[in-house]
């Protein structure tokens, strides 16, 4: 059953192949008996995930079958759940039993999905790597001694090692496409302002955006529709209408023009992941797109402008954790300051604070127009750049990732490597655009993920282009080997 | 542009973040090895460039007037780590 | 005294106008004062992780019409800048305000004196931003004994105007006269309750002093959270008082921030807290641009009420009051209302105005009640105005009559008839009584046929005491002046 996609079990839903209850009463047993080597959940939630399934077979009963009818989902620990722990992967939130459900959570609920539980990420969402979580590192299930890249690694993982057939992500500066990449699953990051961020606890709130990983096009386009629209209760949130995603799949590719920029495939990129995304481009041409060479030439300061502002905001969004009315707050302080700086600093773990750090000096005095203010008008030259292309183009193609999952611990200890995990995924997030990765190949047993970029608000087109391909391939089929002697003891 | 352990000291504090002295230095170096990745920006010739703060050009939406909150006290109030008498507790606030 | 005359007091003022809105600026939470701690603590109040803000309506364009009102340009695109700090009423870390772009440019409000001189103050600007919540310091302590502070979030979010002046005052009492303008165009537009001691307006006055003809200004000092008129004028004077005494001694006056205590009536100054003033402000993420078209400032300049300076020159032109007491009355609506309503019911303006800036103002100030709650009609005034005028009452018993009005006992008219209070207008009667007092007072009407003029004209006083205590007060004077005049000429 978990080999299954999302559009299969759906259909085997409506069919009655089998019930909600069957389906969620297999996820869970999947993810307890393998979710122990991988970590990328913090909570499971069975009892509400069965009441749920259940709910959702009576619905269907009822004829009141909602469009994720009984399809199981987990979400990152950064969505607040209602009644359930939230922790963000930090020990500040460790004891945080949100009071409210975000937007994205409601609106899946409303659909019908069932949540299986919360899954593992980077401490606050900052990290490419899934080690700076409170909960410990999440491992790759293509190769447990590798990190399943983050910060939405429990998710990726997750889905990866088909413990659950989807996921919810975010994505600030790469943070869905690059761990989809590094385990080999399909994941979209919408336009800013497309999926409500009522909810989600904010990293930098002007890069933030909401989005499905699953292991295929077609299902993120699933739940994507159910994810987006406008929310009066987020001011960011667009209203306007939401296009029928998965009514397009199928379009032809002909006349398609694909723009290519020379700015993502540097000297310095790993020859065979080169040849990996041209080989993915060849494939497209062949279904009648035309590939167009395209300058992107600000995006080579994506990162350091990327640096400024996200920790920026980073250090503004989680000055609210003070210790005061939730959260962690440490033994017996001396006196309100005590409270204050000793919460913070066994609450937050290291990489979180060195960005609140980074941000706070950005900030301040003496040092606001040489950082911050410079890093938003580069902003403005990024996101006029692939505003050019766009005038040419239809959708803007490279790899995901300079590199695939790397060793646990191997960029511990030097955050500035740590950060050009995500060079090609982070210029996205500035100008605001949607983007997909999708699996395009296998190197050394591992895979290896392409993006594909559209103009605001074409998530249809990025999700026509990412199924005529996997249509056309099957690399978004391969699973890891993860767990496969334990799912047959399982199953006997 | 660099920082030195004093004036990582002084951010520390603005961030209400503790710092331990035996770290202080290896943070210091870390924070300037992320802060020299960023100086690339002044390479940037942004001069006559406006600044871009949200990503989208769009305007506030404003909401009616009207009260739509119920009283959930009770309720949030649980997840403080000390309260009393419907208030929040914290360490004697000194003016 | 000569002091006073070789310094210059510059003074600016801040002021945090709460806006009379249902709910608060960023939720649907009530801004209703003295509910229950935390119960109007919504979770964005409360900064819940995941939550956001948006935007009320209701007070942008309270802000807006605050704009208008002082003839200030309005910021077609303003922005919400976050300013970081911690304290435990600010829920967030950082209170959403404005800074590079507020919603009101550069205004300007004309002041007068009680001289009768004019001036105009500049306004700076003022921006939209949202309140902090309150520490309360009584009674909470730890496991140890130790004092805690409580937190109440209710006031977090309720919105604020804060107007900032130019440095254009010059003394405590233009400083107060433009407050006290300020109240009447706020509680004019009705954007504001005005209620001082509830802390709906709190002042910040910035005082510095220079040596007359110095042309750069002295360093100032900023006193916070001044909640009255009265304390105001007090602290700006000790300031000033205290900033010329230290330079005069050779010292040099700090910036910084003072406390003044109204009990205490001194003011000291705050925790130093210059480590705490980098307050990192920077575009808040989570709020666009709020654009207002010039569709919308026509829409509601078209709602714009009668304001005081209008009022003013309206009471002058056709009640004929004088520029101050004109003055008085319409810088409070409902004092110029009430006024209104008594001067059409008495046909009297002038007296009407009299009553209200006298009689009524002394008694609402003693029992620290507004005019809206005045236990006297505004029709009852007129009516008991009208029965002065008509000589059924003197000026003297319609002050009883408007006492026992104040005590609920019943219309001016209800009261006359029921005490019986009606004025002596009967000319043999009252010939009767001028009779006899002539006869008991022999002594008095010899002597004061002796006496001169002058002294003739005090004794006179005498006769008409003795009359008006025969009958109560109720003789009419006019009648009994006549009288006596031609019965006491020898």
């Amino acid at each position: 059953m978990h080999r299954k996609t999302l559009t299969e079990l759906q259909a085997g839903l409506a069919a009655g192949d089998f019930s909600a209850r069957e389906l969620t009463e297999h996820f869970l047993k999947r993810i307890q008996s393998l979710d122990g080597e991988l970590n990328s959940f913090i909570t499971l939630t069975p009892e509400q995930a069965l009441a749920q399934a259940d709910a959702a077979d009576q619905a269907r009963a009822a004829g009141q079958a909602g469009p994720l009818n009984g399809l199981p989902l987990a979400h990152k620990d950064i969505f607040c759940t209602r009644g359930v722990r939230t922790s963000c992967g930090s020990r500040m939130l460790d004891n945080f039993i949100s009071p409210y459900d975000a937007t994205v959570v409601e609106r899946l609920q409303a659909a019908g999905a069932v949540m299986l539980g919360k899954t593992n990420m980077d401490e606050f969402a900052m990290g490419s790597s899934n080690e700076t979580s409170w909960y410990g590192p999440v491992r790759n299930p293509w190769d447990t001694g590798r990190v399943p890249g983050g910060s939405s690694g429990g998710s990726a993982a997750a889905v990866a090692a088909r413990l659950v057939p989807a996921a919810t992500g975010t994505d600030t500066g790469g943070s869905i496409r690059q761990p989809a990449a590094l385990t080999g699953i399909t994941g979209l990051k919408p336009t800013y302002g497309r999926v409500s961020r009522w909810g989600m606890i904010a990293f930098a709130s002007s890069l933030d955006q909401a989005g499905p990983m699953a292991t295929s096009a077609a299902d993120c386009a699933l739940l994507l529709q159910a994810m987006s629209g406008h929310d009066p209760r987020d001011s960011t949130s667009v209203n306007q209408p939401v296009d029928n995603y998965s009514a397009t799949l199928d379009k032809p590719l002909t006349g398609l023009r694909i723009g290519v920029p020379e700015e993502f495939f540097p000297a310095t990129l790993d020859d065979r992941i080169a040849s990996t995304t041209r080989a993915a481009l060849a494939e497209l041409e062949k279904q009648g797109a035309t590939l167009v060479s395209v300058r992107l030439p600000s995006v080579d300061l994506s990162v350091p402008a990327y640096y400024v502002i996200a920790p920026a905001e980073a250090s503004s969004n989680l000055s609210r954790f003070d210790g005061v009315r939730y959260g962690y707050r440490c033994d017996d302080p001396a006196d309100l300051e005590d409270m204050y700086k000793r919460s913070r600093s066994e609450g937050f773990g290291a990489e979180v604070k060195r960005r609140i750090l980074v941000g706070t000096y950005a900030l301040s005095h003496g040092y606001y127009d040489a950082y911050y203010l410079r890093a938003q008008k580069v902003r403005r030259l990024i996101s006029n750049d692939f505003a050019a292309a766009f005038d040419n183009v239809d959708v803007i193609m490279g790899p995901t990732s300079p590199e695939q999952a790397f060793e646990l611990g191997a960029k511990k200890d030097d955050p500035v490597t740590m950060y050009m995990a995500d060079v090609f995924t982070i210029a996205v997030n500035l100008a605001g655009l949607p983007a997909l990765s999708m699996p395009a190949g296998m190197i050394d047993g591992l895979p290896v993920g392409i993006q594909v970029i559209g103009n605001y608000f074409r998530e249809a087109q990025i999700l026509n282009v990412a199924h005529r391909f996997q249509q056309a391939t099957n690399w978004h089929q391969k699973a890891p080997s993860f767990g496969e002697t334990a799912t047959a003891k399982g199953d006997a | 542009m660099a920082l030195d352990p004093q004036a990582l000291a002084g951010v520390a504090h603005l961030a209400r973040l503790h710092l331990d002295a035996a770290d202080s230095d290896a943070l210091t170096d870390r924070l300037n090895s992320i802060l020299g990745m960023v100086d690339r920006l002044q390479e940037a010739d942004v001069d006559a460039v406006q600044p871009l703060a949200h990503p989208l050009d769009a305007s506030q939406p404003l909401r009616p007037d009207a009260v739509t909150e119920q009283d959930i006290r009770d309720q949030v109030q649980a997840l403080a780590p000390a309260s009393e008498g419907s208030c929040y507790l914290v360490p004697k606030v000194i003016e | 005294m000569e002091k006073i005359t070789e310094w210059e007091t510059v003074i600016g003022l801040e002021i945090h106008v709460q806006l009379s809105t249902a709910s608060k600026i960023f939720s649907g939470s009530s801004t209703a004062v003295g509910a229950e701690p935390n119960s109007q603590a919504s979770l964005v109040d409360l900064a819940m992780p995941g939550t956001l803000p948006v935007l009320n309506r209701g007070a942008v364009e309270k802000a807006i019409l605050f704009g208008l009102a002082v003839n200030a340009e309005i910021c077609q695109r303003s922005v919400f800048e976050r300013k970081n700090y911690f304290y435990p009423d600010l829920p967030k870390g950082y209170q959403t305000t404005q800074l590079e772009a507020p919603i009101v440019g550069p205004g300007k409000v004309d002041i007068q004196l009680e001289n009768g001189e004019k001036k105009v103050v500049r306004i700076h600007h003022a921006h939209l931003e949202e309140d902090a919540g309150k520490s309360l310091h009584e009674e909470f302590s730890d496991a140890q004994g130790r004092g805690m502070s409580g937190i109440d979030l209710n006031r977090a979010g309720t919105p604020l105007i804060e107007v900032v002046t130019e440095p254009d005052m010059r003394s405590p009492e233009e400083a107060v006269a433009f407050a006290r303008k300020l109240h009447g165009i706020v509680t004019s537009l009705g954007i504001c309750d005005g209620e001082m001691s509830q802390g709906s307006m709190r002042f910040d006055v910035n005082v510095s002093v220079r040596r007359k003809g110095d042309e750069t200004l002295g360093t100032r000092t900023e006193t916070k959270n001044l909640n009255s008129f009265r304390f105001m004028d007090a602290a700006i004077r000790q300031e000033v008082q205290r900033q010329i005494e230290l330079i005069e001694d050779g010292g040099t006056v700090i910036q910084e921030t003072r406390l003044y205590n109204g009990d205490t009536q001194a003011s000291r100054s705050m925790r130093s807290k210059e480590d705490a003033n980098d307050y990192r402000y920077f575009p808040c993420p989570d709020l666009l641009p709020v654009v207002v078209t010039d569709a919308d400032i026509a829409a509601l300049r078209a709602t714009l009420p009668e304001l005081p300076d209008a009022r003013e020159a309206r009471f002058i032109d056709s009640y004929q009051l004088s520029a101050y007491d004109a003055g008085l009355l319409a810088g409070n609506r409902f004092a110029a209302a009430y006024f209104e309503t008594a001067a059409q019911h008495s046909g009297d303006a002038k007296l009407a105005a009299n009553w209200v800036i006298g009689d009524i103002s002394a008694r609402l100030n003693a029992e620290d009640i507004a005019i809206e709650q005045c236990p006297v009609s505004a029709e009852n005034l007129g009516q008991l105005i009208q029965r002065i005028k008509d000589g059924t009452v003197s000026s003297k018993i319609a002050r009883q009559v408007f006492d026992a009005c104040w005590q609920g006992e019943g219309s001016p008219d209800e009261v006359i008839a029921a005490k019986g209070l009606k004025q002596m207008s009967d000319t043999g009667e009252l010939e009767k009584i001028v009779d006899q007092i002539i006869a008991d007072n022999a002594e008095q009407v010899a002597a004061y046929q002796a006496a001169e003029g002058g002294k003739q004209k005090k004794m006179f006083g005498f006769f008409v005491g003795q009359a008006m205590k025969l009958t109560q007060g109720k003789a009419n004077p006019q009648q009994i002046n006549a009288l006596l005049q031609q019965k006491l000429a020898p």
